[in-house]
């Protein structure tokens, strides 16, 4: 599962000279020494062979390769697919800075997640131009699907699922489902990322959309307001919580479902947010475009917020840690793909680019700003996702013995960017006209420049797929630990031996289902001893402690002081 | 008259040695103004030293001379109310009692108390506190109205006459949220309409409103008669329905809409807990919110997320947890905020006013309060439970005891929830307070003794709700006597369109009127409470402040401790759809917010072929059956067409706000890290 070990690789060896090392703990000079695709010795005045390729940094950043940990590249929809295909979006995200990328294995409901893995792979390693890896959306879920789960993440290297709360009666499913999907890798070591839409309420307003004749993408940001993002969000940490489980909410499109998640982490809750690059940088305006085929390119799920302060809100968040990683959710489609809904909203290809622009334009919104500075932007660029899929610190970090994907960082350059200079097959770019400051100089891949002086140099299908490992430390660490203390406990009592009243089970019901099916008549019980008494005020020992309410409170004459706060 | 209930708040409240002196000082009362007493009347309220003075327990009968002259009919019926008292008010010596007299009740000569009919009763010198003021005023009852309020008042002779005192006479409470017939497995709550109504009488609640509990598959309708049938036989005071909607199709909204055209019910509550029995899911209730909203009724939610709770149920059984601390332990509080954010996102979503029914934990009416923040038209109603004690009991070695928490949601472990959610009641977050009073006997509730998901749901409350109001938030001083009677009572009233008709004491309004004692005290037992039930859940708690006389329909019901109640006296009230306080806003909102689409050039660029038989299903299954295909194409002009591939458009520029260059100045921006 190592993935194809190319032989130009091993004999590659390059030194870059006098760069200041960014990481995302701290920011240092010195010279980085190459060899086999692996950073092999860091400091000053380096003894390397003779004869080796020099780069000169000139004080320039260093950092390491970022890692797009959300894309769709050449996925299936409808017998067509995106028109960016592995070799094309990889070759985007390498001329942005991304040396490495994460694609979503979507496979159709009722189809086996295994097969789908292993087309996704076939396509990923012939033509991936960088490091690759995986998440598998689980679009249903039974038994055959928690034992293909259980596979990947034991011997196929897929540690982070993605399941649905929208997409009704497709890849939808019920609050049940998701406390089993959730129980289920936390027990296995699962990470569960979850689009978060309330997809029943979505249905119901895209039916009532389409009844008042709107058919436009403007339909799409309507049936699909911020707030049930929100509240998806808040139910998805919920049962999360309930469960114990990591989880990473992707594609943070609103302000309300940021503020959801940074509450939740504020109250100790295991979750991650990520923001894409479209939603750090432009918002839901256009979704009124006159221009059918401009508006169309921007319908994604969840919609940019038409609230035009939004992209500034997330990058604060971002910047303060609230929000985690960044993707850029990379899923294009040409405008005669868009158009198959022209007449229906509901039937637009969702997504938008932004596999090239993200790295630049979180500098610019954030780093430039003076929002985070450059040790933040490479966690929010790679660390923090190497870390949640367990790759850290192979990847996400310049250091001896990680894999050699690294970038020298120019914060002066300046570009302005448009669909005709961009790398992706689409037509229309969502960023389009947006002047840009800090881009990648040079991008090392696999010890191998592929980018300098504006020229790419990639091969299709050196990519190799880099396997995840379940438990990841900077998830798990945390669910380990409270697993052990949140153990529940009966309370010992004698049995009630008083009068029960006459029920019937079949009238009425009980509360749960699941109750009559429940294993109830063995619990050991004392029965020489009965707590029970009806006689009198059952005030025992015992009660007093436990009675804060019964105590009476006399104002004293001065009045307190707290009495009315909150806590 | 604010002036009026300033001073009177200081005098009242400050201790006695801070208190001014008589009618000198810099409190002296003034009268004569608009709203101001009956001349004289109040002068009286003296401070008697002598009553102070160490070592000497205060007289009983009235002490100063100024007193004399309020009586000054000349007719001594001088009884306090403490010395009336039965042994459950606890007299805590030298504080509560001797501050004023008590209430006095005098019989014209020649007729003795009367439960009879046309009954007409001036309640003298009394301070009548509504939700938005408190002014000096008498009040005349006729016919079971209020037929005038103010000052000298020409009344006919031979009134029946209550003497206030100076005491609070305030609206009677009104409970929200009783359940005094749902059955449980085929048995019925221990305290029926006649035990609940007398246990709410004896409380200081002259209305309550029952939940219709229809089974599934069961008619709406059916079950209204039946409840209806029920409490017009036995109910003691006056009472309305909110009826539950146990399932969603298109009979019950035929049902729905007979209940609020002809029937007079306009509030219903849905269930987001309970999965397989009453769970409805989020689509039901977009369609009961959308339904609902139509009719003009209030969308009642029980607020839980059922579906985990089915799991946690399950899993804690098979941990081998059976007892009543299991109930709380598959309950957690998130499950309970998480579904009210979900119902406030739902009814926001269809503008539909939603109240949030038994609020049980902070983290929910914290819930409540930001949604309100933000805008959305919702209420919540804290119960006495949630309000006084917490879940601690679960963990009750005795097991009777522990069960009797058992309600749904449960009570919160957390022993700071009561405090919390005083204040935000005192702060207008939660708006009104209920008792969720279910009471079931020890008999019935041991039906779950192997297994807590069999526990049958409830705890009481309906007797001590108001008295556990005043005693955690207004004699705490989180709130005012005011706000007091807005929670208890007055909010009820406009949230179900009873006002001005309850809620308010005005003339034309109902003569439900309680006459409060802020200072006397009891300890709650079950031994004295009317409730039915084997344990109260305030077992031992000392209390301040209860009625001291409490009149429902113009007919004294409650005196002293004693409850002279009539069986079938309550009526059922109907309340109209539409109710301003929750519906005002929402019209508004529909008018301003009708969505258009955008009227675009017809794309006529290249569509790319979809296979015939899709793989891919469209996102909604509305969407197939929706009218955009056969429906007539919008007005397009075809000879315009904005469409075009090539590179940037004239007005891409125009709404691209986050295009523009945000350069920093060098000085740095002071807001850059806003989060506005």
């Amino acid at each position: 599962d190592t993935g194809h070990s190319h032989p130009s690789t091993l004999n590659d060896r390059l030194l870059i000279k006098g760069g200041r090392i960014v990481n995302d703990d701290q920011s240092f000079h010195a010279d980085i020494y190459l060899e086999d695709g692996l950073i092999k010795q860091i400091g000053d005045n380096l003894i390397v062979p003779g004869g080796v390729k020099t780069v000169e940094a000139n004080g320039k950043m260093v950092i390491p390769g970022g890692i797009d940990i959300h894309t769709h590249f050449q996925m299936p929809y409808r017998g067509t697919t995106t028109v960016d295909d592995f070799a094309q979006g990889t070759k985007a995200a390498l001329a942005g800075g991304t040396t490495m990328i994460v694609d979503h294995v979507i496979p159709d409901p009722g189809c086996s997640l295994m097969e789908a893995y292993d087309q996704w792979r076939q396509w990923a390693d012939e033509k991936t131009c960088c490091d690759y890896s995986l998440h598998v959306d689980i679009t249903h879920w039974n038994d055959s699907v928690k034992q293909e789960v259980d596979s990947l993440i034991k011997e196929k290297g897929v540690n982070s699922f993605q399941v649905y709360m929208a997409y009704k009666d497709y890849y939808q499913m019920s609050n049940s489902e998701l406390y089993e999907v959730f129980s289920f890798l936390a027990e296995r070591g699962g990470i569960a990322e979850v689009h978060a839409e309330n997809g029943e309420i979505i249905a119901e307003e895209q039916a009532r959309m389409l009844q008042m004749g709107i058919t436009g993408p403007e339909g799409h940001v309507l049936s699909r307001p911020e707030e049930l993002e929100a509240e998806a969000v808040f139910r998805a940490i919920t049962i999360a919580s309930q469960t114990n489980c990591p989880l990473y909410v992707t594609r943070v499109m609103s302000k309300s479902a940021a503020d959801i998640i940074s509450q939740a982490r504020k109250k100790g809750n295991v979750v991650f947010g990520e923001p894409i690059t479209a939603s750090l940088g432009t918002d839901g305006t256009h979704y009124w475009s006159k221009n059918w085929a401009k508006a169309a390119s921007f319908v994604t799920s969840p919609p940019l917020s038409p609230d035009p302060t939004t992209p500034d809100y997330l990058n604060t968040l971002l910047s303060s840690g609230d929000l985690s990683v960044t993707g850029s959710a990379h899923c294009t489609f040409s405008v005669a793909q868009k158009a198959i809904g022209k007449d229906d909203f509901t039937q637009i290809p969702e997504g938008l680019n932004g596999v090239e622009e993200r790295m630049t334009l979180i500098w610019d919104k954030a780093v430039t700003t003076g929002k985070m500075d450059e040790n933040m932007f490479v966690a929010v660029t790679s660390t923090n996702a190497a870390k949640i899929l367990n790759l850290y610190p192979r990847k996400g970090r310049i250091a001896v013995g990680s894999d050699a994907d690294l970038v020298i960082w120019d914060t002066d350059s300046i570009r302005t960017i448009t669909a005709k200079t961009h790398n992706s097959a689409a037509e229309y770019n969502v960023f389009e006209g947006m002047e840009l400051r800090g881009a990648p100089q040079v991008v090392v891949c696999q010890g191998k420049i592929v980018l300098e002086d504006g020229n790419m140099h990639i091969i299709s299908g050196v990519g190799r797929f880099i396997p995840c490992s379940p438990f990841p430390d900077f998830a798990y660490k945390r669910i380990k630990a409270r697993k052990q203390l949140a153990v529940l406990r009966a309370v010992p009592r004698g049995m009630y031996d008083g009068p029960v009243s006459e029920f019937s089970l079949s009238r009425g019901g009980t509360p749960s289902a699941s109750a009559r099916t429940s294993p109830t008549k063995q619990p050991v019980r004392n029965l020489h001893q009965s707590g029970f008494s009806l006689a009198g005020p059952p005030i025992t020992p015992d009660d007093i402690p436990i009675r804060p309410a019964g105590r009476r409170i006399v104002v004293p004459p001065g009045g307190r002081s707290n009495i009315t706060s909150l806590s | 008259m604010s002036d009026c209930r300033r001073e009177w708040n200081r005098e009242d409240e400050l201790p006695v040695y801070l208190a001014g002196p008589i009618a000198t000082g810099p409190n002296q009362r003034k009268s004569y103004g608009m709203f101001s007493s009956v001349e004289g009347a109040f002068d009286s309220k003296t401070i008697d030293f002598d009553n102070y003075a160490v070592g000497r327990k205060g007289s009983r009968t009235p002490r100063s001379g100024s007193r004399e002259r309020v009586l000054d009919s000349g007719d001594p019926a001088g009884k306090t109310s403490s010395e009336g008292r039965e042994g459950s008010l606890t007299d805590s010596p030298g504080e509560a009692e001797d501050v004023r007299p008590g209430v006095v009740v005098r019989y014209p000569s020649g007729m003795e108390s009367s439960n009879g009919e046309s009954e007409r009763l001036l309640i003298k010198g009394g301070r009548v506190v509504n939700d938005d003021q408190s002014i000096y005023a008498d009040v005349y009852i006729e016919d079971g109205l209020i037929k005038q309020v103010g000052e000298n008042l020409v009344v006919p002779a031979g009134v029946k006459v209550i003497e206030a005192n100076g005491r609070m006479v305030i609206p009677g409470g009104i409970d929200v949220n009783t359940c005094l017939m749902k059955s449980h497995l085929g048995t019925q709550p221990a305290d029926d309409f006649l035990q609940g109504t007398k246990a709410a009488l004896a409380g200081g609640t002259t209305m309550i409103i029952d939940h219709v509990t229809p089974e599934p598959g069961q008619s709406l309708l059916e079950a209204f008669e039946r409840w209806q049938e029920a409490a017009d036989k036995k109910a003691c005071c006056d009472y309305s329905l909110h009826v539950d909607v146990p399932q969603w199709d298109e009979t019950v909204k035929e049902e729905l809409e007979l209940l609020v055209q002809d029937k007079g019910i306009n509030s219903f509550q849905v269930y987001m807990a309970y999965k397989d029995l009453y769970q409805l899911s989020d689509s039901q209730l977009y369609e009961a919110f959308s339904f609902l909203k139509q009719l003009g009724a209030v969308a009642l939610v029980h607020a839980e997320n059922g579906d985990v709770i089915a799991q946690e149920q399950t899993k804690i059984l098979r941990m081998g947890i059976t007892g009543p601390e299991g109930h709380a332990l598959s309950r957690p509080e998130e499950l309970e905020a998480e579904a009210v954010f979900r119902a406030i996102t739902l009814g926001n979503r269809v503008n539909c006013p939603v109240y949030i029914t038994k609020v049980m934990s902070k983290s929910a009416a914290d819930t409540i309060a930001q949604a309100r923040r933000r805008g959305c038209v919702v209420f919540g109603e804290p119960i006495t439970a949630s309000l006084v004690t917490d879940g601690s009991h679960y963990w009750n070695k005795n097991w009777a005891k522990a069960a009797a928490y058992v309600t749904s949601p449960p009570l919160s472990t957390d022993p700071t929830t009561p405090d919390h959610l005083n204040t935000l009641l005192a702060s207008g977050d939660l708006q009104v307070v209920g008792s969720a009073h279910c009471a079931y006997s020890t008999s019935q509730k041991a039906i779950g003794r192997e297994d807590f998901t069999l526990i049958p749901e409830g705890t009481n409350g309906v007797e001590e709700r108001m008295a556990f109001v005043w005693d955690k938030a207004a004699a705490m001083g989180k709130m005012d006597e005011n706000q007091f009677v807005a929670v208890t009572s007055t909010n009820a009233a406009k949230i179900f369109n009873l006002y001005p008709r309850k809620g308010r004491i005005a003339v034309g309004s109902d003569a439900d009127v309680v006459i409060w004692d802020p200072d006397s005290s009891k300890i709650i037992s079950a031994k004295l409470q009317q409730s039915a039930s084997e344990y109260n859940i305030f077992e031992g708690v000392e209390c301040r402040g209860g009625p001291a006389l409490v009149l429902s329909q113009g007919r004294v019901v409650y005196e002293e401790g004693q409850l002279q109640a009539q069986q079938g006296a309550g009526r059922f009230i109907p309340r109209k759809h539409f109710p301003d306080y929750a519906y005002q806003r929402i019209k508004i909102r529909d008018q301003a917010k009708s969505k258009q689409g955008v009227t675009r050039g017809m794309y006529d660029g290249p569509v790319h072929d979809v296979f015939a038989t899709p793989k891919y299903v469209t996102p909604s299954p509305s969407a197939k059956t929706s009218p955009t295909s056969h429906q007539p194409p919008p007005i397009r002009n075809l000879h315009q067409s904005n469409f075009s591939l090539s590179g940037a458009q004239a007005d891409d520029f125009v709404p691209r706000r986050s295009g523009h260059r945000i350069v920093a100045p060098p000085g740095g921006r002071s807001n850059i890290t806003n989060l506005g």
